[in-house]
């Protein structure tokens, strides 16, 4: 019986490498940036750029590709529903018709463009994540929001609750591996039966790790207290963030692409 | 041969970079009737042995059989199995989910398809097997329970399935003295009183000696001692603690009686014969006393 034996939460790849090492504020604005820029431009051009620029970083990450490609996997089948609704429901003219249904250029054209935005967003999360530890992304997150709180946005508190939940998540995942085998040892079944059914079988699992959380919490909370935690007012950081020379290039590389993708799209 | 386990080892993460094989080549028979005990330090594998002998797991290599038939040739079967091999892992109070204990240790025989009277009837018998009163608990919430009482509920839960053997993973880890000495008795009678066939995980070495009459020694997935308690705790003293297993408190203290030239069996294992056998030396003193 395998549950979650393969499932990897955070698909962060550990490498020495210069794009591991950059300042993870930068990396984050360069992914909404690259992001927003993916969303708004309607030219190949700009898509030939960021792919460009994406095969290169990844390449400089030494992360091998079939991780950038197994996180592509589970947004296959909507890039390809994607691809094939433009196919037959753009107007245009037409290479082949049967019956009511009929494939145009205009939507050969059309699809293919929305697949590879689709495929770029997907790549420039993958290589996001994928370069970027959770606790380098938080704290960066953390620093980025902290612009906020001038209007009373509690962005140290927000960045903690992401770190516990990322910490927790292999400890939960445990856990549930461990109760669902107790209660299968009890005689629970939890692969026979309706949806209905299996859902109501979920019962003796959810319970008792929410119980369980919900201790743990507890707990933790004590424990953080306990060495007198108190928010983030005046608490420094381990790892501060700084820029340095690396960032300030990356800087530059990345500010260069922006401006040309920019370019092409207004010219 | 109510068990017999062939060759079987089980690796973790198969295939993958951080694989670990937890057994390795375990051939094992257990029969009906027999109280086993096994100790091994933590990560020896004996949490994965316990799982695949109620089908939990299967084995990588090699193979399982329950009663002369091989338990993962027919994946239905699997229930079944279940049914005649009753597991609790390490502190069982943490699967409670039920709105009473009643409805908790009905559970089990539930999903067994047992209805009504014969309900009832299971659970009440489960209940006086972990001596919790019937009328008295039946409609509490397990969750307002002491520990030591949840972990009751918890076992009965499995006893209510009336399994012929019962395999317990440290059943009195961080219970508290009191709580401990009564779980003892509860385990004790479950193999004389209503004839259940043991197998108790345990780090306590005084309940294993108390306990058990075959004790395996696990280490690094592999059983490396199979024999008595008496063999194990007397002839394999530095083999134990080369691989950092103690022996029950009472036989260090005949050994350091022995050590200082007392006529005494170091082979003692519970407090009751070392109190025999503290006695009788007294004895011999006694009468070379009356001498002068």
């Amino acid at each position: 019986m395998k549950f979650f034996r393969n499932l990897t939460i955070g698909q962060y790849v550990h490498k020495d490498s210069p794009i591991h090492k950059l300042d993870p504020r930068i990396k984050i604005l360069t992914s909404l940036l690259m992001m927003i820029l993916i969303f708004l431009t309607e030219s190949w051009w700009s898509f030939l750029i960021i792919g460009f620029f994406f095969t290169v970083n990844i390449w400089l990450s030494k992360v091998q590709i079939k991780y950038v490609l197994r996180g592509l996997k589970p947004i296959l089948v909507l890039i390809i529903l994607t691809l094939f609704i433009h196919l037959f429901t753009t107007p245009g003219e037409v290479i082949f018709q049967i019956g009511v249904i009929r494939m145009t250029w205009e939507g050969l054209s059309r699809g293919m463009f929305i697949a590879v935005r689709l495929f770029l967003l997907i790549l420039t999360t993958s290589w996001l994540t994928l370069t970027t530890s959770p606790i380098a992304l938080t704290d960066g997150i953390e620093r980025l929001l902290s612009f906020f709180k001038i209007i009373g946005f509690p962005a140290h508190e927000i960045a903690m609750m992401m770190t516990i939940a990322l910490r927790f998540i292999p400890t939960l995942m445990e856990e549930t591996e461990k109760i669902i085998k107790a209660q299968m040892s009890r005689g629970a079944d939890f692969e026979s039966g309706n949806i209905l059914k299996r859902m109501k079988n979920m019962i003796p699992i959810i319970i008792p790790l929410f119980i369980n959380a919900f201790h743990r919490a507890d707990e933790l909370a004590i424990a953080m207290e306990a060495r007198c935690y108190r928010g983030g007012e005046g608490r420094t950081h381990y790892r501060a963030l700084s820029f340095k020379y690396l960032d300030k290039v990356f800087f530059m590389i990345i500010s260069f692409t922006i401006a040309l993708i920019i370019i092409i799209n207004v010219v | 041969m109510f068990i017999y386990l062939e060759n079987a080892s089980y690796t973790y993460n198969l295939n993958m970079p951080f694989e670990t094989k937890a057994l390795d080549s375990i051939n094992l028979s257990i029969d009906r009737g027999e109280f086993i005990g096994i100790i091994g330090h933590t990560g020896c594998g004996k949490t994965t042995l316990l799982q695949l002998l109620n089908g939990l797991l299967e084995p990588t290599i090699g193979h399982v059989f329950i009663d002369g038939v091989d338990i993962h040739q027919n994946k239905k079967g699997l229930k079944e199995i279940r049914k005649k091999i009753g597991l609790t892992f390490q502190y069982p109070e943490n699967q409670l989910f039920e709105e009473s204990i009643y409805k908790e240790i009905a559970f089990g025989p539930r999903n067994l398809g047992i209805t009504d009277d014969l309900l009832d009837e299971r659970v009440k018998k489960a209940m006086k097997m972990v001596e919790l009163d019937y009328n008295q608990y039946k409609d509490r919430s397990p969750f307002e329970l002491s520990g030591g009482e949840m972990r009751r509920v918890a076992i009965a839960s499995v006893l209510a399935i009336d399994p012929e053997i019962i395999i317990l993973d440290e059943p009195t880890a961080s219970l508290d003295p009191q709580s401990h000495a009564s779980f003892l008795t509860l385990i004790k009678n479950l193999y004389q009183k209503y004839h259940k066939t043991m197998i108790l995980v345990s780090h306590n070495m005084d309940v294993i000696a108390e306990l058990a009459q075959r004790v395996l020694v696990m280490e690094k997935g592999k059983i490396i001692m199979d024999s008595t308690p008496r063999n194990i705790f007397q002839e394999s003293v530095e083999q134990l603690e080369k691989i950092g297993l103690e022996l029950p408190q009472v036989t260090y203290v005949m050994h350091r009686l022995k050590q200082m030239g007392k006529e005494v069996n170091s082979g003692v294992l519970t407090i009751e014969e070392a109190k025999e056998e503290i006695f009788s030396i007294l004895k011999v003193k006694k009468s070379n006393n009356e001498i002068f």
